[in-house]
């Protein structure tokens, strides 16, 4: 009896220590694989329809599963910093061999593959990903709005991107400012209303895509306004013959009703040599100067 | 009480050769006989790749497939057969004979990865004409793959030491596959929020983590395998067994026999 208690205190014993010591292991383990090891594995897989055919037919459960480590591992706020974006492509790929009908990855992966900061900056792979999207599923009319968004914004060439509008806008069920947008295209420009206007569209018809849309729509938006106030200062600066030193100097020659205030609520900088800037240029990831310079 | 243990553990492993368990090598060989030159003539170039790939997932999954349906009557076929109550008559305590019954099957599982590994190399002379000082690390993912059967064979134990047959089945190889997603549990637990967090991070840390020791396809494209992680991942098996066997030893030794 006694020989028992002892067998069962030391097991019990045992049972903690090694449970907490594997804990801690693991961690140690995890650590030495890095945050990257599990999407690594889409290096060493052989072709997605070659792994189609070992799934036994759950394909489509193999699909979810590397569809929720895309959005989990880019997803994450922590790793768009540092994240392994190399990756993303041939991750991407594999999810829609398994599962060619997967509309959600064509369309919020390939926004994530073309973009940049924040995405991988390949938009020659974000377009053949969804072109493959669109020879998988033809009926579905929004994957050529992608496309055409990820020609005129990523890529600007507004040629294709009106083509991919066009086509788009004959697929039944296609909404009609498909041929607005086609029409808008083929004007060509880089117009900030145009790609605000896409954007807003993105953010009320993808839920996925909702954060990445509200950061562009915000960067848009300073864009225009920083725009506007460099033409202001400049006519400020025609009538006085020289820059404002602060926004009082505009509010009070009336070509400003107030200090003017960016997407987020904060004011505006007005830095020396009357340069207009955001105060927090982390908040406005997609503003530059590029986009402010020929931005229409 | 060493005398006790090798005694259950070598007959454990006789009991399992007679079993005809071994007989799995000559499925494996045929395998990689017939598959080797069918590879090589429809895969130009990768030959060596699939011939790995294909060797070394067959010892992981015939070593696991053996640990589960052995390791599931190691205890249930003693006490439907009675023999228990006879060893148990003799000065062996229950814990001895978990322990000597774990050794046992795991020694089985060695020697069977072992001939087999023996064989891959064999099949890899054979198609490569040499062999070169990378083909070494396969050494690293069958030592792995021994670590996985360690632990699939102490949960295993665990399961049959209070559940029925089928169900320990079920539930070691639910366990097995949970445990080849414990990196994707752990990524859901770093971005989960409130209890969610809490319950997802325990789940986390309970599975098994099968993951980091399946490192065949690293071994198939020659990467190399970092020291420290041999060390750790030898550590956190044995850990991870011991605290199975401690929670067998714990439910075996409160059993009632009767």
């Amino acid at each position: 009896m006694k020989s028992s208690r002892t067998v069962t205190i030391v097991a019990t014993l045992l049972l903690i220590a090694s449970l907490a010591g594997s804990a801690v292991t693991s961690n140690k383990v995890e650590s030495l694989r890095g945050k990257e090891a599990t999407l690594e594995e889409v290096l060493f897989l052989p072709s997605g329809n070659a792994l189609k055919r070992l799934s036994l037919g759950y394909s489509g459960l193999l699909a979810d599963i590397y569809w929720t480590r895309a959005v989990q591992y880019y997803g994450a706020q922590s790793n768009q910093r540092s994240a392994r974006y190399d990756l993303l492509a041939p991750l991407l790929d594999i999810t829609t061999d398994l599962d060619p009908k997967l509309l959600v990855a064509y369309e919020a992966g390939s926004v994530l593959l073309a973009q940049k900061p924040g995405g991988a900056g390949q938009p020659d792979k974000a377009v053949a990903l969804v072109e493959k999207g669109i020879r998988e599923n033809p009926d579905y009319w929004r994957l050529y709005f992608t496309l055409g968004f990820i020609h005129y914004l990523d890529r600007k060439d507004y040629k294709a991107a009106s083509e991919a509008f066009e086509k788009g806008s004959k697929v039944p069920g296609a909404l009609p400012w498909m041929k607005v947008m086609a029409a808008r295209m083929a004007e060509r420009g880089n117009e900030i209303p145009v790609a605000l206007e896409l954007w807003n569209t993105i953010y009320q018809t993808n839920p996925t895509l909702r954060d990445t849309a509200v950061k562009h729509i915000v960067s848009l938006q300073a864009a225009a306004d920083i725009k506007e106030l460099t033409r202001r200062i400049a006519v400020y600066q025609q009538k006085s013959g020289s820059p404002p030193d602060t926004w009082a100097d505009l509010i009070r020659s009336g070509l400003i009703p107030g200090i003017p205030r960016d997407p987020t609520g904060s004011p505006y900088k007005l830095m020396p040599g009357a340069a207009v800037w955001v105060e927090d240029p982390g908040k406005f990831p997609f503003l530059s100067e590029e986009t402010i310079r020929e931005g229409k | 009480m060493t005398s006790r243990l090798s005694a259950i553990t070598l007959n454990t492993f006789r009991e399992a050769v007679r079993d005809r368990v071994l007989y799995n090598l000559i499925l494996f060989v045929l395998l990689l006989v017939a598959s080797s030159p069918l590879f090589g003539a429809i895969s130009i170039g990768i030959q060596r790749l699939v011939l790995i790939n294909l060797s070394l997932t067959s010892i992981s999954l015939f070593g696991v497939v053996i640990a589960i349906f052995i390791g599931i009557g190691l205890v249930f076929k003693e006490i439907e057969k009675k023999t228990l109550y006879t060893i148990l008559s003799r000065p062996v305590r229950r814990w001895e004979f978990i322990l000597g019954k774990y050794f046992g099957l795991v020694l089985t599982l060695t020697v069977n990865a072992a001939l087999m590994t023996v064989g891959v190399y064999v099949a890899l002379l054979i198609t490569e004409q040499k062999l070169t000082t990378a083909d070494a690390r396969l050494m690293v993912a069958v030592y792995f793959i021994i670590l996985q059967f360690l632990m699939v064979t102490a949960i295993t134990l665990l399961f049959s030491s209070f559940s029925t047959p089928i169900f320990s089945a079920v539930f070691a190889f639910a366990l097995f596959a949970i445990g080849k997603f414990a990196g994707d549990l752990r990524t859901v637990a770093a971005m989960a929020h409130g209890a969610t967090k809490w319950l997802t991070t325990a789940a986390a840390y309970a599975v098994p983590n099968f993951a980091s020791l399946d490192v065949i396809p690293q071994v198939a494209y020659n990467q190399p395998i970092s020291g420290s992680l041999i060390v750790y991942n030898t550590l956190y098996a044995l850990l991870y067994s011991a605290a199975m066997i401690a929670g067998a030893v714990l439910i075996f030794e409160r059993r009632n026999l009767k």
